[in-house]
């Protein structure tokens, strides 16, 4: 495989680029062993049974942009949640941009993963969580942790409400023919800490564009994130999101994902208990047409007593394009008294848009409430007679329908600003007004 | 036709033993361990088989030989050795014990319970039974009545003689040679079977069995089951039996195929019982079987299983709904207790217009086992409003028991209708409690909830089976409670 090649070539250049001395270095190394002899995942995986990567994998990827782009706010004001004051860690083409960016020391760390690697004061903080929680099996993110470098880094000291939103987009400005860029980011939120963060991945131009993130999140005792990704890129864009969530006692950690664009969207997205009643929140709207492809590939690893996790997927597809979701809800021997609850519709628009549904339950206690949901349907036929005999033309009235089945998921939006946001491109992508904001 | 003896048989083998190559041990009649091109022309040889079905045979071989066995199923064992095992061994004419006193006291513990009578369970235990022409007589009869609608209900060996070209025409049309790895293996070597073709527009009157010939089931470690429901026409088959059958085969990869012509239905009952090892998990059968069936327009397939024994499962029986109109079901209960592992579900192909599809499973895991649903809902882009429903129970006793559901949905077609649903849950203590207070004793109890619990699928039964098959749940569940 030819990017594979590349990329072992592009680890040596990037090895002389970094400090090879340091345990990080062994980490890197290992992460790139492990990709090596695994490769980049093929439809014989089980995982990957329903997503093919091999026609993204033909493009010729640069590894690192040949030279730093700058990007004028006002062109990229829109994607920014810019009604309301935020934190900003924004990088063009994988580098930091200082200059759109508003990062924070002052009572919290919101910062730079570069500055974190290198500086020897963050050392004690990398050696406990740098790359603790994410699966050192899986190929695509060992291959993010070999090249990890940049990204964002916050660090949320104990009992700290943070009271802006914290922005994290990685821009693509197409300077290069395709692009493969691979953000890195460690979030650590201290005990009875509060933080609220959105994440976004835009692409400015049409050049293909191959993002492999990786994200790791510690939940301490009792805190609550509340994570906001959208996915709401050109057709051209691909996205490889890997996200893994830790959470400690007690603590609430949310995770809402809104894929309404790109060319083929992955959503690896786990969650690992690590203390009792602990609450975890998986919600997600898929919206595509075209050729589009979104694949979500949950876990919730139950390991302890008295936990909670509620999973709920939305998915409208038309077109030609296909939709994936596999949640898999694990439950330990010792983890009694769980109450996991899986929930994924989905409504096929046209002929020739497909759905693959897996829902899976693997359960070793005795005591749990588990269940799982799964529909495949469309539009109910009664309701649109009901509004169209009222005056409602067809078009807002499929809209309406739609609007309502994804509601259950908008509803639980925690800023309102993002929540008038995913409104109004929910009302753009199926072409009406709303004539309503929330 | 002259008789063709036993004695032919010999003379004939002694004869082709230099042919082949390969020694024959006459006095028992099995053929040496291992499996070769050789010995699945022997077998085809043995059985006097046309020669387009030892071709068949062949290619099914050559198949195998080049498939990996497969490992994706949730189940953990110790792969049998295909070569040590011995693929041929005629049916024994001597009886095991000469009285019931010689028998495993506990599996005659197991027959009282089910209410088994005592010829019966002389003949399931293999004792030398002298009323057994009481037996044959009513096979007989059954026989007759059979015929004169112009049922064919026999061996799948005697069918492939007599009624060639229907054989010829269906077998592997629903499970084809190289379909997998344990049905390619059937293929070629499967001894024996049912076969059983149902004429246009008739409907069987009483429900076949393969009990009737228990005296020939002794022989299947690689069954071969067809059954062809012509147009129109109705039968409801029963594979089986409730009583525990202590046989020492490790392997049994049986195939079972169903054809449900244009308007006809099928419903195919299973009880299986095999022996599912000691309670430390040693020994047990393999049950690793393909079983499928094939609607035609407006053809509707039946399957309901009960599986209480083998210390692996491995089977999905599966409906390909071709037909328009056509409807698949799918009723299960697994039980697992000890070290039972069990990985089972049925796949749902629509490809027709309106076909409907209904799957009920329940698991019940106990002890130290696992249980798995593993299915698959697959929706084409012709099938337009394919209507899927399907109910996933899990019932867990203990923590050190598992339960899992794999449950795959694949659509491709906007008007088609699909829900899954899947739950899992133990017997609640308030419940036990309850039935305490009334004076149920905690064991009843639980047999009580567990047969609440399965109603759905028991209901299914055909009355005698349905029966036999509760009593069969609380045995299987036996000091699983504490």
């Amino acid at each position: 495989m030819e990017l594979k090649e590349k990329l072992i070539s592009s680890f040596m250049a990037f090895e002389e680029r970094v400090d090879v001395d340091s345990d990080l270095h062994d980490v890197r190394t290992e992460a790139f062993k492990n990709f090596e002899n695994k490769g980049f995942p093929t439809k014989k995986e089980e995982a990957w049974k329903y997503t093919s990567l091999n026609t993204i994998l033909k493009n010729d990827f640069s590894v690192f942009p040949k030279k730093e782009n700058a990007v004028e706010f006002s062109e990229v004001k829109k994607y920014f949640i810019h009604e309301i004051d935020t934190y900003k860690v924004v990088f063009v083409d994988g580098v930091f941009s200082s200059f759109l960016s508003s990062t924070t020391h002052d009572g919290l760390d919101v910062c730079l993963m570069s500055s974190a690697l290198t500086k020897p004061k963050y050392k004690m903080v990398i050696d406990e969580y740098f790359n603790k929680v994410a699966n050192k099996e899986e190929s695509l993110t060992s291959l993010n942790t070999a090249f990890a470098y940049e990204g964002a880094y916050i660090n949320i000291p104990r009992s700290k409400v943070v009271e802006k939103p914290i922005e994290i987009i990685n821009f693509s400005t197409g300077t290069e023919a395709a692009l493969l860029v691979q953000p890195r980011n460690l979030i650590i939120v201290g005990e009875n800490a509060h933080v609220q963060i959105i994440e976004r991945h835009q692409s400015l131009n049409d050049n293909p564009v191959l993002t492999n993130s990786v994200t790791e999140i510690f939940v301490q005792k009792r805190a609550i994130v509340d994570y906001y990704k959208i996915q709401n890129d050109n057709l051209e864009a691909s996205l490889i999101d890997n996200t893994y969530i830790a959470q400690k006692e007690q603590s609430n950690a949310s995770v809402h994902t809104f894929s309404f664009g790109g060319n083929l969207t992955r959503n690896n997205l786990n969650f690992y208990h690590q203390g009792e009643h602990i609450d975890s929140t998986l919600k997600g709207i898929t919206i595509i047409e075209g050729k589009q492809h979104v694949d979500h590939y949950t876990l919730v690893q139950h390991a302890t007593p008295n936990c909670e996790s509620h999973q709920n997927y939305k998915g409208i597809f038309d077109d030609k394009s296909t939709g994936v979701f596999n949640g898999k809800i694990y439950v330990e021997k010792e983890a009694q008294k769980t109450d996991a609850f899986q929930q994924n519709n989905n409504i096929l628009l046209s002929d020739k848009a497909s759905i693959n549904a897996k829902p899976q339950l693997e359960i070793f206690a005795d005591d749990v409430k588990c269940s799982h949901g799964c529909t495949i349907g469309q539009l109910d036929e009664k309701a649109m007679f009901y509004m169209q005999s009222r005056g409602i033309p067809q078009k807002e009235a499929k809209a309406l329908l739609m609007y309502a089945f994804s509601n259950e998921v908008i509803e639980s939006i925690k800023i309102p600003a993002m929540k008038a946001r995913i409104t109004k491109i929910i009302a753009m992508k199926l072409g009406v007004n709303m004539g309503f904001d929330l | 036709m002259s008789k063709y003896t036993e004695d032919d048989l010999k003379i004939e083998l002694e004869n082709k033993e230099y042919e082949y190559g390969f020694y024959t041990d006459i006095e028992s009649d099995t053929f040496p361990v291992g499996l070769n091109e050789d010995i699945v022309r022997a077998i085809s040889k043995k059985k006097e088989e046309p020669e387009w079905m030892t071709d068949w045979r062949i290619e099914a071989f050559r198949a195998w030989e080049q498939m990996v066995e497969p490992e994706w199923a949730n189940v953990h064992y110790e792969k049998p050795k295909f070569q040590d095992i011995s693929y041929y061994s005629a049916p024994l004419k001597k009886a095991k014990y000469e009285s019931l006193d010689e028998v495993d006291p506990e599996l005659l513990e197991t027959f009282k319970k089910l209410g088994i009578s005592i010829d019966e369970q002389k003949m399931l235990s293999g004792v030398a039974v002298d009323i057994v022409m009481d037996s044959v007589s009513v096979a007989t009869t059954f026989k007759k009545t059979l015929a004169e609608k112009g049922i064919i209900f026999c061996s799948i060996s005697e069918a492939i003689k007599e009624h060639s070209e229907l054989v010829r025409k269906y077998i592997g049309s629903v499970v084809p040679q190289k379909d997998n790895f344990y049905a390619a293996l059937n293929s070629a070597v499967f001894s024996d079977g049912s076969f059983c073709y149902i004429p246009k527009g008739v409907r069987c009157p009483m429900e076949l069995s393969t009990y009737f010939r228990i005296n020939q089931a002794g022989t299947g470690q690689f069954e071969r089951t067809l059954v062809i429901a012509d147009e129109g026409s109705y039968v409801s088959y029963l594979e089986g039996c409730t009583a525990p059958s202590r046989d020492e085969n490790q392997l049994h990869a049986a195939v079972v195929e169903l054809i449900a012509l244009d308007d006809a239905e099928i419903k195919y009952s299973t009880v299986q019982n095999w022996f599912p090892g000691n309670k430390e998990g040693k020994g047990g059968v393999y049950n690793f079987v393909t079983k499928r069936g094939l609607c035609e327009k407006n053809a509707k397939i039946s399957w309901t299983q009960v599986e209480t024994g083998s210390a692996v499962t491995w089977k999905y029986p599966s409906c390909i709904l071709k037909g328009d109109n056509s409807v698949g079901e799918f009723y299960s209960i697994a039980v697992t207790n000890n070290y039972q592992q069990a990985d089972t579900g049925t796949k749902m192909i629509h490809l027709g217009k309106n076909t409907k599809s209904t799957i009920i499973s329940k698991g019940i895991s106990a002890g130290k086992s696992q249980n798995s649903y593993r299915g698959l809902v697959q929706i084409s882009s012709r099938a337009d409003n394919a209507r899927n429903f399907s109910q996933c129970d899990s019932l867990l006793m203990g923590n050190n028991c598992g339960a899992h559901t794999f449950p795959y949905i694949e659509s491709k077609n906007p008007s088609a209708k699909i829900e899954h649903e899947a739950t899992t849950s133990k017997i609640g203590e308030d419940q036990v409690f309850y039935c305490n207070q009334r004076g149920i004793p905690t064991e009843k109890a639980i047999a009580l909830i567990v047969n609440g619990f399965s109603k759905e699928v028991l209901n299914k039964l055909p009355m005698e089976f349905a029966v036999e098959a509760q009593k069969l749940l609380e045995i299987s569940l036996e000091g699983s409670v504490g």
